[in-house]
């Protein structure tokens, strides 16, 4: 299935937010999820189906002012 | 003697002694920004999200970093030019740094940084509903701070000048007369303070604090600069405390004038 991770094109087997961030390896990292610009918390990211075409943030502390 | 440390600010039920926030971005190493940190006695800095890039894993470092320093962080919503933009990463800040904190920044113009003043008060409106106790980034406009006190914001932070300009305070009125409009809001300087006597004069006219990043992390030695600010920004405060003396038009001998010599007695 073809989606956008973070602006790029990513070709994943996962179904669902939770199973992308594992197939990403970002399984023990501190994230933030967004879906097609729509935040979704920690704890609904296993319910949240992944279909073709999505756009996915994961996005990550970073320095800032 | 006053001591300007036994003089705290309290924003949102935080009592802060540190009347400097600094931001973390552009440090020229990963220890230098904690160095600079450490030597600014900031108990505020601020933090934001991004795309993970320069290796995987840079952001979990730079977390565990900031957390090992002790200090309460503001994330920010900067680069976001739209409401949606600046409430879906407010939430999502939320959820990292797991604290209801955001510096809102809606972003209208690229070259000046300007806040988008319409966006930012329907951005603060939402996020306040929803529980986040919001530092707004925006500009000396009373009718706007109006709104924005009216939307739930118990802080404002106008610019002194554009984002990363250095240029100080651009309209010293404008500052005075937000600080006599809003007595007891607590009212920050943030963004384009570029040395310490800028960061001096904001004190010096009432403000309770600075925040400032790109001065600290681009001068040549940001743990001495930031040594600088510290200073600077107690200086001011305590100089605000003492009440200075009104400038006037005329010189005025501050030595006596009685007993001098070669004058007829």
């Amino acid at each position: 299935m073809l989606i956008s991770v973070n602006g790029k094109p990513c070709e994943v087997r996962a179904e669902t937010l939770a199973a992308l961030l594992a197939e990403l390896e970002y399984e023990d990292a501190v994230v933030a999820t967004a879906r097609n610009r729509d935040f979704v918390r920690r704890r609904d990211r296993a319910q949240t189906a992944i279909t073709e075409g999505d756009e996915i943030e994961i996005l990550v502390p970073k320095q800032g002012g | 003697m006053q001591d300007s440390r036994e003089d705290p600010w309290q924003v949102y039920g935080a009592t802060l002694s540190s009347r400097l926030l600094v931001g973390t971005a552009q440090y020229p190493s990963p220890k230098i920004l904690a160095d600079a940190i450490r030597a600014s006695e900031a108990e505020i800095v601020t933090v934001s999200l991004r795309r993970e890039s320069g290796g995987s894993g840079a952001g979990q470092s730079f977390w565990s970093l900031i957390r090992e320093l002790g200090v309460r962080v503001l994330p920010n919503t900067a680069g976001c030019h739209t409401v949606k933009e600046a409430v879906t990463t407010a939430e999502m800040a939320r959820e990292v740094f797991d604290t209801p904190w955001v510096k809102l920044e809606v972003i209208s113009d690229d070259d000046t940084l300007a806040p988008d003043l319409i966006g930012l008060v329907e951005a603060a409106r939402i996020l306040a509903r929803d529980g986040f106790q919001v530092f707004p980034y925006t500009t000396e406009d009373l009718g706007i701070a109006e709104k924005l006190v009216d939307a739930g914001c118990e802080i404002l932070m106008p610019w002194g000048a554009p984002i990363g300009s250095g240029r100080g305070l651009n309209n010293p009125y404008g500052l005075r007369a937000m600080r006599a409009r809003f007595p007891d809001v607590p009212l920050v300087v943030d963004a384009g303070i570029g040395t310490p006597s800028h960061a001096a004069a904001a004190m010096e006219l009432g403000y309770d604090a600075v925040l400032l990043n790109t001065a600290i992390a681009k001068a040549g030695d940001p743990v001495v600069m930031a040594r600088a600010f510290a200073q600077a920004v107690e200086a001011g405060r305590l100089a605000r405390l003492a009440d200075p003396m009104e400038p006037r038009d005329m010189a005025a001998p501050s030595t006596p004038v009685i007993g001098r010599a070669f004058t007829a007695a």
